[in-house]
């Protein structure tokens, strides 16, 4: 604590920053996600993935999935600025390395290429029970279902084979067992 | 069939229901059906500014004064950009504030319309909620949370903005019931936990050095929390501090007072908070003003604070006791417990905190408000403190805008009740002062308001003096006029090498021409002999006064924490400012 801190430095938010899935059960009605996700840019929060659906059509609740890093401090603060919002129903928080929590993300990944190349990435996605949709002689599109770093992952090691395009849904999260989230 | 009603009609029926008294706005186009409406609503005082920010100002100097929230009525476009500055000033400092602004036509939205513009996206971040309205029959639930929502928990500014067809369009008055309430600004409950009682009694009872810092949370809990909070005072014998905010809440002129903390705050409070072992804070949030540099603000003590909003209790600092409670209610709760379990308190604790209070009392001898007086030109800190003692024997309420004036008027005037000081803190925001003192007047109108002002500041919104006029309105502008922006000057002074860059205002206007061009009186004091009388010719006169108080071009505002020291370095006075400020202290604002 030698290095002098101002008021205004951020970093006075000391301990080690880390992952953190936020949920957040929300009123579907017109600006609610701009008013979540502007609550995290107008507070210079992070946001590294996003995922929003309406899950009940007829209370009109939607719910948010956020992959989030910071501070367990920043990571208090969200919760408790997103609490705060009047859409808002209910916030969790869940650490990524949460052994109770589900956490998935569904990709599609298309690679054209020679047939060597094809067949080598196909053998590739196989680990994670990929689902092909679509299949050229020169191509084919795969459905992936996995954790965000496998997927990071695989898409590192599919680039080379001919990987031209990605496209990710962010992460979703689900608590295991028979509980469900309550505040 | 219910009885229908046009959109226009059903906000005047909201504004009945909600008892509102007074709006201030500013017509236009897209607003002109609600307009067309006044007339049809005696109970209901249209107040009409000259430009939308004084009106937002207004509407927050008329709630803070009052208790009641403020309402703001604006046009689409301009005059719901205009009011963004309010609003936003609004939320900073807690203030309850309804804003319905107009909006084009439904079938006009999002063609880049006459006057168009994206109200509730460029208001989201400065309110607590706001709504587009899109069917005139949500309009009557949307007016009944719009209040609710400004006005509960951490109050702060809503806005609704309403399209043209709305407000001619019919439907049904009626508010539904089982709306989500959001009244605890997230918090599960506000049940107050006796076990957090009796932890906060413990910790009174254990500590040797302890203090009261109070906030804005305590006047906006309402006049009893002020009351209570004297009561614990009282009961426990200990000193308190108060912010910006916070003034009024317990008397200025107390002999447990310490004067006001922070930046600019006596040498005795924040020594006091830098040393302390028990710090209370009541309804404050460790603003940067407040805890100067974080990572040696107050290292020994161990810290409660109280705030009705769950998101400011650990957000800058860490606290070892939090309760997110009303402040009326936990004090109560701990002013009963604390009777019934400490009869004689204050006698048995009286040594503990003996050594405690006579530390204060070296601090105190530092006399750190002090200045060097002159008989040849006026110093702005003496002519606030003869404005305090000309007016101290009535009820008076001050406002200010925002800069050396307001520093010095937050020093050497005492405030003994709340509600009685109005001041931009959070935002800064210039300009304020004079809007907002047309508010109090609107909501005092036989009690003194004095607009303590800069000449810098009065400029940002002088077309209300025409507002003033108006509607007879005898506020005076009590303007320090140093022909600087003070504050700036001053920080270019200590931190940029005396480059006084564009902070000198050539060509002000003569203020006492000004003030008779508006049709108000104008008075000009130049020197000490004739400070006293002028300023009883300005109280007695009963029109809208400008004070033109001439005074020492380059004083500086003491004591003051340089940005990025801790509270034990403060600069008491012009001696001290030799001691350079490290480059880093350079960059904070």
């Amino acid at each position: 604590m030698s290095k002098p801190k101002s008021a205004y430095s951020q970093p006075t938010k000391f301990g080690k920053e880390d992952h953190h899935i936020i949920v957040v059960w929300v009123d579907n009605e017109a600006g609610v996600l701009a008013r979540v996700i502007g609550l995290f840019s107008g507070r210079g929060y992070n946001i590294e993935s996003l995922a929003v659906a309406e899950i009940d059509k007829i209370k009109h609740l939607s719910r948010i999935t956020i992959v989030t890093k910071g501070t367990p401090e920043v990571i208090q603060q969200i919760k408790l600025q997103l609490g705060k919002l009047i859409p808002v129903h209910k916030v969790a928080d869940f650490s990524r390395n949460d052994p109770k929590i589900l956490f998935k993300e569904l990709a599609l990944l298309k690679v054209v290429g020679a047939t060597k190349k094809l067949d080598k990435a196909k053998k590739l996605c196989k680990k994670h029970d990929g689902l092909i949709l679509d299949k050229t002689k020169k191509s084919f599109v795969i459905q992936v279902t996995a954790l965000r770093r496998e997927i990071d992952k695989l898409v590192t090691t599919l680039k080379p084979l001919g990987l031209i395009s990605v496209s990710r849904t962010g992460a979703v999260a689900m608590t295991k067992g028979d509980e469900v989230f309550t505040q | 069939m219910p009885k229908l009603f046009s959109g226009a009609e059903i906000v005047f029926k909201a504004l009945e229901d909600q008892k509102v008294e007074y709006i201030f706005g500013y017509p236009g186009g897209a607003v002109l059906p609600i307009y067309d409406e006044l007339k049809n609503h005696k109970s209901i005082k249209h107040i009409l500014a000259r430009h939308e920010q004084g009106a937002g100002h207004a509407a927050e100097g008329y709630a803070r004064s009052s208790g009641k929230p403020g309402v703001l009525l604006v046009t689409s476009g301009p005059g719901a950009t205009n009011a963004v500055t309010a609003l936003t000033d609004a939320y900073m400092d807690s203030i309850p504030v309804v804003c319905i602004s107009g909006q084009v036509p439904t079938h006009l939205i999002g063609t880049d319309a006459f006057q168009e513009c994206d109200t509730t996206g460029i208001t989201r971040p400065c309110t607590k909620h706001n709504w587009l309205v899109k069917d005139v029959n949500d309009l009557a639930d949307i007016m009944s949370q719009a209040f609710k929502i400004a006005t509960s928990g951490r109050p702060g500014p809503v806005l609704v903005d309403i399209p043209k067809d709305i407000q001619f369009n019919k439907g049904i008055y009626k508010i539904s019931k089982n709306k989500l309430e959001k009244k605890l600004n997230g918090a599960l409950s506000n049940k107050i936990n006796l076990k957090d009682v009796d932890n906060f009694i413990e910790m009174i009872k254990k500590s040797s050095k302890p203090i009261f810092y109070t906030g804005g949370g305590v006047i906006n809990s309402g006049p009893k929390a002020s009351e209570l909070l004297r009561n614990l005072v009282s009961l426990t014998g200990f000193p308190i501090t108060s912010t910006l905010q916070g003034l009024g809440a317990y008397p200025g002129d107390d002999n447990q007072f310490l004067g006001m903390l922070g930046m600019h705050g006596t040498y005795e409070a924040n020594n006091a908070m830098h040393d302390c072992d028990l710090m209370i804070n009541i309804g404050a949030r460790f603003d940067d003003r407040i805890t100067g540099k974080i990572d040696e603000f107050s290292p020994k003590s161990k810290k409660i604070h109280i705030d009705i909003d769950p998101s400011s209790i650990g957000k800058n600092v860490k606290v070892d006791l939090a309760i997110t409670s009303d402040v009326t209610e936990l004090l109560q709760a701990v002013i009963k417990r604390f009777k019934e379990k400490n009869k004689n308190f204050i006698e048995s604790n009286k040594q503990k905190t003996a050594k405690w209070w006579s530390q204060i009392d070296k601090w105190r001898e530092k006399k750190s408000l002090n200045f060097i007086n002159s008989k040849e030109t006026i110093k702005p800190q003496h002519a606030v403190q003869r404005l305090y003692e000309l007016t101290k024997h009535q009820d008076t309420f001050i406002t200010t805008e925002v800069g050396q004036h307001q520093m010095w008027a937050a020093q050497h005037y005492k405030f003994n009740k709340p509600n009685r000081w109005m001041t931009s803190g959070g935002l800064g925001t210039m300009g304020y002062g004079l809007p907002a003192a047309i508010g109090v007047q609107i909501a005092h109108p036989k009690k003194l308001v004095v607009d303590i002002a800069g000449e810098a500041s009065i400029l940002m919104n002088i077309q209300e003096m025409s507002t003033a006029i108006q509607y007879r309105l005898p506020i005076k502008i009590f303007i320090l006029n140093n022909e600087y922006m003070g504050m700036v000057r001053q920080w270019q002074e200590l931190l940029h090498d005396k480059n006084y860059s564009e902070s000198y205002t050539e060509a002000l206007p003569d203020f006492v021409k000004l003030a008779e061009a508006y049709g108000a009186v104008g008075i000009r004091a130049k020197t000490p002999d004739e400070l006293d009388e002028k300023i009883k010719e300005m109280i007695k006169t009963d029109k809208p006064v400008i004070f033109d108080c001439v005074v020492d071009k380059v004083e500086n505002c003491y004591p003051m924490i340089p940005s990025g020291k801790p509270h034990n370095q403060m600069l008491l006075g012009p001696e001290d400012e030799k001691e350079e400020v490290s480059d880093e202290g350079k960059t904070l604002v």
